[in-house]
């Protein structure tokens, strides 16, 4: 029920950026297929560069589209059209949309899980005298019965895992302790304490740019020193998909932080209104938590 | 709370015409009118897709079309059948409804809820672009793996593969941002008074699916992205000799795929006691009792997957699981037929189209219903599997429960919208034939796989040959009959008979409180229900 001391409900003008940001999706989306098609039909190789081509015309579609639809939302906020109820909306659909999001992740999770209790140790189960797998070992991480090749050099079976205990943990701690800076910097906007809130928004902002140079550090070892690619197997698969997506989601929620450290900048918000702060320290969390999913069963157990 | 007025931009008060109206457009009523015009042209291309199949399927041997075509047709058919007309017809009455339904000014995310129908245009195109392509000599078509996208068929296929995986993401994220809208919109946006107990079924039914949306779509999603890894980026999900397993695919599929059933068919059931209640002109029964077996079915459909793939293997405590999970979901089910029954029990009734539609469809979707029970059950399951069988099972559960029950709806609230009455007489003429071609249709399909006709195959045994011939001719009835719904859209759309505020003399909510059709703004002022 609509409770609330405010009652008048905003209904936005109409905007033509969503339908921009539909076929800027279609470009990229065909661009894509174009440019990769050579890889079931070598006859399709001339369409690699026109594919390209729309794959950046997308993109340029999509993005300038996204900044001009948040441009008007935020314009729309500081000249004070959301009130109590248009706010309680955003809420609603920031959890339902993080919902979402949980829902995704677990598809990911749910192929680890299943590779890890059932496909491999199934593959392990052959009769050593019929399988021509006979090295095969089925323990995990595997890279499956068909081994894969390090360096040049043909390895059956297990491989290498990344270590939890390196540059995992220290992800670890700076995620975590990024999660504490945002909820002090929210304290401090709560107690509209604007240093406080600035000083504690930059250093979550330091922290995930932070932890997306060591991601890329540990993908840059996987690749160059361990041998272990997206090639490798079920743990390789799960491994850089996972991890890869969940890099990604931190890739976005820093550019959102730092859209939200300047908006603190410009004194965007009030202790009592200040939902965009809000959605994006809940998505931060979010991706916080993935992470320590992340870090127990793809890396340590 | 009585004066809560809706506030607008300056330049809204005028909104734009022609075509920038329609590309711009926040308004749920537009929207809603561009889903269900969406949702009718899709209905008929899909539908010239498989009356291809039928002609094909006329007789034995091949006649029209090879193999390969024969299979694209089939895939692109599902798809466009549930992603392209049977969902976005029933987003296109929550987005003119539920706003009605509930006394709200409008959807609550309006911006949002117009790129979730401009989504769905560009993914039409995704899925129709590889067959013209191929005419140019790009690729070999559309996927030609049925909708379902089983490794390593899929893995191995050509470009309509990658073109099916977008076209999915593609409505995957207008989904989720439709449930998004509808989420919000039931939970913030209710008239004063209007508790959850209080809502319409309609809305019940629209906010358990998108609860279902958002569990299951982001799954499908993810499990496609798998697959085009496998495809281009040298992943072994779903191959063995990287550790992966085709049979796993099946399962993250089928996570998405089982609840997408209840997905099509838990708008059309918040339709079905509303119209009964309307031409039996008695409450309905058991309103408490309807909203638990809702969530009863929502719940359950996310735990019973795997009973669409039990010949795949699997250890047998799992297939008893899966058997009686699938099996308890008919317990529900029965107390909503119950229910429905007894509403119309003693009513004083009158047999207008929708009403004809809603008797009709509580029949045939018995009859989809208990179809499914039979299987379910694990022992029997292997002789009706990749049958005939199924094919009819799921066409009477998402042909006369998914678009019978839409049609319901649309002739139920058709006078609404437009403010003309419908022609009556054409009405009931559209629902005889197709209730009668349907069933010559499919009933001869049921009798195909218990005879061990196999699906997706171009050719068959001259045994089966009579009753191809007696479906092929029923589809083809079926499939034109739908042109009096289409003639009968546009007229009322263009005039007619006014209708009045009330439409039907039983009808009973707040949207019927509006004028027909109602002004552009809903409920400027919100009401509010005792």
């Amino acid at each position: 029920m609509a409770t609330h001391s405010n009652n008048q409900y905003y209904v936005p003008h109409g905007s033509i950026y969503p339908a921009i940001i539909a076929a800027g999706l279609l470009s990229l989306a065909s661009g894509f297929i174009f440019s990769v098609a050579t890889d079931k039909s070598k006859d399709l190789a001339y369409l690699q560069t026109p594919g390209k081509w729309m794959m950046v015309l997308g993109a340029v579609l999509i993005l300038s589209m996204v900044f001009k639809w948040m441009g008007t939302v935020i314009t729309e906020s500081v000249t004070g059209q959301f009130k109590a109820w248009e706010d309680k909306s955003f809420r609603i659909g920031m959890i339902v949309f993080i919902c979402s999001e949980v829902a995704f992740f677990a598809a990911f999770f749910g192929a680890l899980f299943y590779m890890r209790v059932f496909s491999v140790p199934e593959l392990g189960g052959y009769d050593l005298d019929i399988t021509p797998y006979k090295d095969f070992l089925a323990t995990w991480p595997s890279s499956g019965p068909g081994g894969m090749t390090v360096s040049g050099e043909f390895k059956p079976g297990k491989l290498q895992p990344m270590a939890a205990w390196g540059l995992p943990a220290i992800n670890t701690a700076l995620l975590l302790s990024s999660g504490a800076t945002i909820t002090w910097a929210h304290w401090g906007l709560i107690k509209n304490n604007r240093k406080q809130l600035i000083i504690g928004m930059a250093l979550t902002v330091a922290l995930g740019i932070a932890f997306l140079v060591c991601q890329a550090t540990e993908y840059h070892e996987a690749y160059t020193e361990m041998g272990l690619t997206l090639r490798s197997g079920a743990y390789g698969a799960s491994f850089f998909m996972l991890t890869g997506f969940h890099g990604f989601h931190v890739m976005l929620g820093t550019i959102m932080l730092i859209v939200i450290l300047l908006r603190c900048m410009k004194g965007h918000f009030t202790p009592e209104h200040h939902f965009g702060f809000e959605g994006v320290a809940w998505y931060w969390h979010f991706v916080d938590v993935v992470w320590l999913g992340l870090f127990i069963f793809v890396y340590w157990l | 709370m009585s004066t809560i007025t809706v506030v607008h931009h300056e330049e809204h008060a005028e909104h734009p015409t022609g075509i920038i109206r329609w590309l711009t457009t926040t308004n749920h009523k537009d929207i809603g009118t561009m889903y269900l015009t969406f949702a009718l042209i899709m209905f008929f291309v899909g539908g010239a897709m498989i009356l291809g199949i039928r002609a094909e399927l006329f007789k034995p041997g091949l006649q029209l079309m090879n193999p390969e075509f024969f299979n694209q047709l089939i895939g692109v058919h599902a798809l466009i059948m549930i992603f392209a007309a049977l969902m976005p017809a029933a987003t296109g009455f929550a987005n003119w409804m539920i706003p009605l339904q509930i006394g709200a000014p409008d959807m609550a995310l309006p911006r949002l809820n117009n790129w979730g129908f401009w989504l769905l245009p560009p993914s039409a195109i995704l899925l129709t672009l590889p067959f013209t392509l191929a005419l140019f000599g790009i690729g070999d078509g559309a996927l030609a793996t049925g909708w379902t996208f089983y490794p390593p068929l899929s893995i191995q296929g050509g470009i309509g593969v990658d073109f099916a995986i977008f076209a999915v993401h593609l409505l995957g994220i207008s989904s989720v941002l439709g449930s998004i809208n509808i989420i919000v919109t039931v939970f913030n946006m209710r008239a004063p008074g209007m508790t959850l107990m209080k809502m319409p079924m309609f809305v019940w039914g629209w906010l358990i699916t998108a609860f279902l949306l958002i569990a299951t779509i982001p799954v499908l999603a993810g499990a496609v992205t798998m697959l085009l890894t496998d495809r281009h980026f040298g992943t072994h999900f779903f191959d063995a000799a990287g550790g992966g397993d085709p049979i796993m695919f099946q399962h993250l599929f089928w996570f998405f795929g089982h609840p997408e059933v209840y997905i099509l068919l838990l708008p059309v059931w918040g339709f079905i006691p509303q119209i009964l209640e309307t031409f039996s002109r008695k409450p309905m029964y058991g309103y408490k009792a309807q909203v638990y077996s809702f969530w009863g079915v929502g719940v359950l459909s996310v735990v019973v997957w795997a009973h669409h793939f039990f010949t795949s293997g699997m250890p047998v405590p799992a297939l008893l699981y899966f058997m009686y999970s699938t099996m308890a979901i008919s317990l529900p089910l029965a107390v909503m037929f119950f229910c429905w029954i007894k509403t119309m029990w003693k009513g004083s009734m009158s047999f207008e189209t929708p009403m004809l539609f809603t008797v009709g469809w509580i029949i045939l979707f018995g009859i989809g219903g208990l179809t499914g029970l039979v299987l379910a059950d694990v022992a029997a399951d292997a002789q009706y599997h990749n049958s005939y069988f199924i094919v009819a099972h799921f066409h009477y559960t998402l042909f006369a429960g998914g678009i019978m029950g839409i049609m319901a709806g649309t002739y139920y609230w058709l006078p609404k919208m437009t403010g003309h009455m419908y022609s009556e007489k054409l009405g009931k003429l559209h629902f005889w034939l197709t209730a009668i071609s349907f069933n010559l249709t499919f009933i001869p399909q049921f009798f195909l796989g218990l005879a061990g006709m196999p699906r997706r195959i171009p050719d068959y045994a001259l045994q089966f040959a009579e009753f191809n011939m007696i479906s092929t001719i029923a589809a083809f009835i079926l499939g034109l009959s739908q042109l009096l719904f289409v003639y009968n859209i546009v007229t009322c759309a263009r005039g007619g008979k006014k209708a009045t505020a009330q439409v039907w003399e039983g009808a009973q909510g707040l949207e019927w409180t509006l004028p027909s059709p109602p002004p552009y703004h809903s409920f400027t002022e919100q009401p509010t229900v005792k």
